[in-house]
């Protein structure tokens, strides 16, 4: 029987509302509960980021690339870039990043650790061409899309990775780095009856010294070699090599060396008189000739691996990129920086493009793409489409005494195809044929 | 002649700095018996006390002769410290382990300054050529050498000098080789073998850092420097025989006599020729030059 009471049966009816409304409200909370982690990893993609956190090449080289890489993933994340690169996240999704030491003695073991117990979306980083050496194959293999960001070795999809489908390189190769350093030689005037190297004796200061020796005997063919220097990486003593330099009296001097090397050899041998004495070419000088200040010769030729650093043209990017940079981290950006910062913008254009961060939607699309970096256009004109061209410059070092800082004169700009191979070229047949091809204004 | 003249004063110059970097490390060995990896850590540390000290003080705008002072103050501070709380704090309790275990130890030690080094100091590069540069260049031949290059000869020949002395011609020396001899007889004698342990750790920590303190305005500062050291300290005292000095003053010649030959006349091997004096050497005397004779005890 229905009691009587008109109240007893509302009451009854509001109890097992209430019962009702917990129960669903519980019932929905767990959902979501169970359902948000999962639409937000569905939401992100996770990138793992590999460069020196520890070791000589971390502070030149390492950090301000992590930090580029800091930078550009919250503001890519928030959507506050510059157009075209103004909506937010890789195709809509997150960036999820993890770091790891590139300073390693096991780096493929990384990189496995990286792609089958992280299980990244990607793999983005390296700045050592001995890395870059023991990577590319490994991405091939693990079918990973892997960018490689920095490193400068041409033998990476000209000897080591020739049918790539994995990995991509989003910077030039070295081969531009000497090519233009030879032509601006030419082009500004310089002396070049003899000229001598001193490289590091590994990968990427051997094809350094190659490119420039053959672009030299192209560009100044009467120029003959004076020495040859191949000093181990990290020695951080020259004197005998730079005794060497002297004795061979050289109108040139090139060295792709980098980070305290470059910096030991600067402070050596501009004690010793062999910057007054020949022209010094240091390709990858850019990264120290802030912190070298007044101890740095004037007349010291300087390149930055690509229009990087002070040798950027103007953009809004550009502009955009230094000023961030600057305000969160106090000094302005160097290359390593530039070229972390243009592989996540090229990962960005191609996942964009694409419409979507699967792997091979972001392969498909990054294949011979062309975007905006903040040191301007990047193509992706070799290796079928997986390695980047760029044009770049080389200037002369001068100290201002007036504003206290350094400064970079007497800039030339060349085009992409002015000092890169053509598609389907190796580097080094190009230099020997004359530079067959070249589009130079 | 001119490459003659630049073979002898480089190859000079190199063994200076491979006989500071690495006769610390003879001596650890030849009194403990420890192949103290740990070396590196503090050659690292005097290179970075040294470099950031003259950094600081040279931005003050004051004279340059302190810079002078500053470099073995720093080496002084950065041994002793560390080469306190590193014999004291650990390897003590180590004592009488077998030497491999020794070396892990002192392995794991060097890990942990590198560490250090990079936690105070950052990966940043430090540079702090002023005292190399202020003292200018002479010409040798014409040939532009710093005279700081000579400066660190001159402080390897004392060095070199002052350790003979002290162990060949003091009481504490000679009471130190009877030590190296025998350590159960020693403390028999009532020889306070444990204070000589001590001491000499810190001594050879202090040359470590000295070292590396001396060379700071030469190069650029950068994290590893420690890792570098320890190879090329090792062939040396390797080569010269574990444990005693004038073999270090010799492998540190040899080693640097033929490096800079090498350079100057047929550069592409310059990256093997450590290695193959060391293995010429060894070949002939597989316990180095001047090893010390080993006492059987019964």
């Amino acid at each position: 029987m229905v009691s009587g009471k008109p109240g007893a049966h509302a009451g009854a009816i509001r109890k097992s509302r209430n019962i009702l409304m917990t129960a669903t409200a519980i019932g929905l909370a767990s959902v979501l509960a169970a359902a948000g982690p999962a639409q937000a990893e569905d939401e992100q993609v996770k990138i793992g980021f590999v460069t020196f956190l520890s070791g000589g090449a971390a502070g030149p080289f390492g950090v301000p690339a992590r930090n580029a890489a800091e930078l550009m993933i919250e503001a890519v994340n928030a959507g506050s870039l510059p157009a075209p690169y103004d909506s937010a996240g890789l195709a809509g999704k997150q960036i999820d990043a993890l770091f790891v030491d590139e300073n390693s003695k096991q780096k493929n073991a990384d990189y496995q650790k990286l792609v089958e117990k992280d299980e990244v979306d990607m793999v983005l980083g390296y700045i050592s061409s001995s890395s870059c050496k023991a990577i590319a194959p490994e991405a091939e293999k693990a079918q990973k899309l892997t960018i490689l960001f920095d490193c400068g070795t041409p033998q990476i999809f000209e000897e080591i990775v020739t049918d790539p489908k994995y990995t991509f390189r989003t910077g030039a190769h070295a081969t531009m780095d000497n090519v233009a350093a030879a032509r601006y030689l030419v082009d500004t005037g310089a002396k070049t009856g003899s000229y001598a190297g001193i490289n590091q004796n590994y990968a990427f200061g051997q094809d350094s010294w190659r490119d420039f020796s053959a672009a030299m005997s192209q560009v100044a063919a009467d120029a003959e070699i004076a020495t040859e220097q191949f000093p181990k990486i990290y020695a951080g003593q020259y004197g005998s090599e730079i005794s060497a330099l002297l004795t061979a009296k050289p109108d040139v001097v090139h060295s792709s060396f980098w980070g305290g090397d470059m910096e030991a050899f600067v402070i050596q041998g501009s004690t010793r008189g062999i910057f007054e004495r020949a022209k010094v070419v240091l390709t990858t000088g850019e990264t120290a000739m802030h912190r070298l200040g007044t101890q740095m010769p004037d007349g010291t030729v300087i390149g930055a691996r690509g229009p990087h650093g002070d040798l950027a043209p103007e953009s809004e990017l550009n502009s955009w990129f230094r000023k961030a940079y600057f305000d969160r981290f106090g000094t302005l950006p160097t290359y390593p920086s530039y070229k972390m910062a243009q592989a996540l913008l090229g990962v960005k254009a191609a996942a964009d493009k694409a419409g979507s961060t699967d792997q091979d939607a972001v392969i498909g699309a990054l294949r011979g793409l062309e975007w905006e970096g903040p040191s301007g256009k990047v193509s992706m004109a070799l290796a079928n489409g997986h390695q980047a061209i760029q044009g770049t410059a080389y200037g002369t070092y001068k100290y201002d005494k007036d504003a206290g800082k350094a400064v970079l004169v007497d800039v030339v700009r060349y085009g992409a195809e002015c000092v890169n191979p053509p598609a389907g070229m190796n580097s080094i047949d190009w230099i020997n044929s004359g530079f067959e091809g070249a589009k130079c204004d | 002649m001119l490459t003659a003249v630049a073979i002898a004063v480089d190859g000079l110059g190199f063994a200076a700095w491979l006989f500071l970097s690495s006769v610390g490390l003879t001596l650890i060995y030849g009194v403990m018996r420890i192949l103290n990896i740990a070396h590196g850590g503090f050659y690292a540390l005097g290179a970075y006390t040294a470099a950031w000290a003259i950094g600081l003080y040279t931005q003050t705008g004051d004279t340059i002769a302190l810079t002078y002072l500053i470099i073995p103050l720093a080496a002084l501070v950065a041994g002793v410290v560390s080469g306190l709380l590193v014999e004291r704090g650990i390897l003590r309790f180590m004592y009488g382990r077998d030497e491999v275990l020794m070396v892990l130890v002192t392995y794991a030690i060097f890990l942990i300054l590198e560490d250090a080094t990079k936690l105070i100091w950052g990966t940043d590069s430090y540079i702090s050529y002023q005292p190399a540069y202020w003292l200018g260049t002479i010409d040798v031949f014409g040939l532009p050498y710093t005279i700081y290059k000579f400066l660190i000869i001159g402080v390897a020949l004392a060095v070199g000098a002052a350790l003979y002395g002290a162990l060949n011609h003091t009481r504490t020396g000679k009471l130190l080789l009877v030590v190296i001899e025998d350590r159960e007889v020693s403390r028999a004698l009532g020889i306070n073998v444990t204070l000589f342990f001590t001491v000499t750790f810190v001594i050879g920590a202090t040359l470590g850092a000295l070292g590396g303190a001396l060379t700071a305005p030469e190069i650029s500062v950068v994290p590893g420097i420690g890792a570098e050291i320890i190879v090329m300290a090792f062939a040396v005292i390797v080569i010269g025989g574990m444990g005693s000095i004038g073999g270090a003053m010799l492998g540190a010649l040899i080693v640097g006599f033929s490096r800079a030959a090498f350079v100057h006349l047929y550069p592409p091997a310059e990256l093997f020729s450590i290695y193959l004096v060391m293995a010429a050497v060894l070949a002939v005397k597989p316990y180095g030059l001047f090893a010390l004779a080993e006492s059987r005890k019964i």
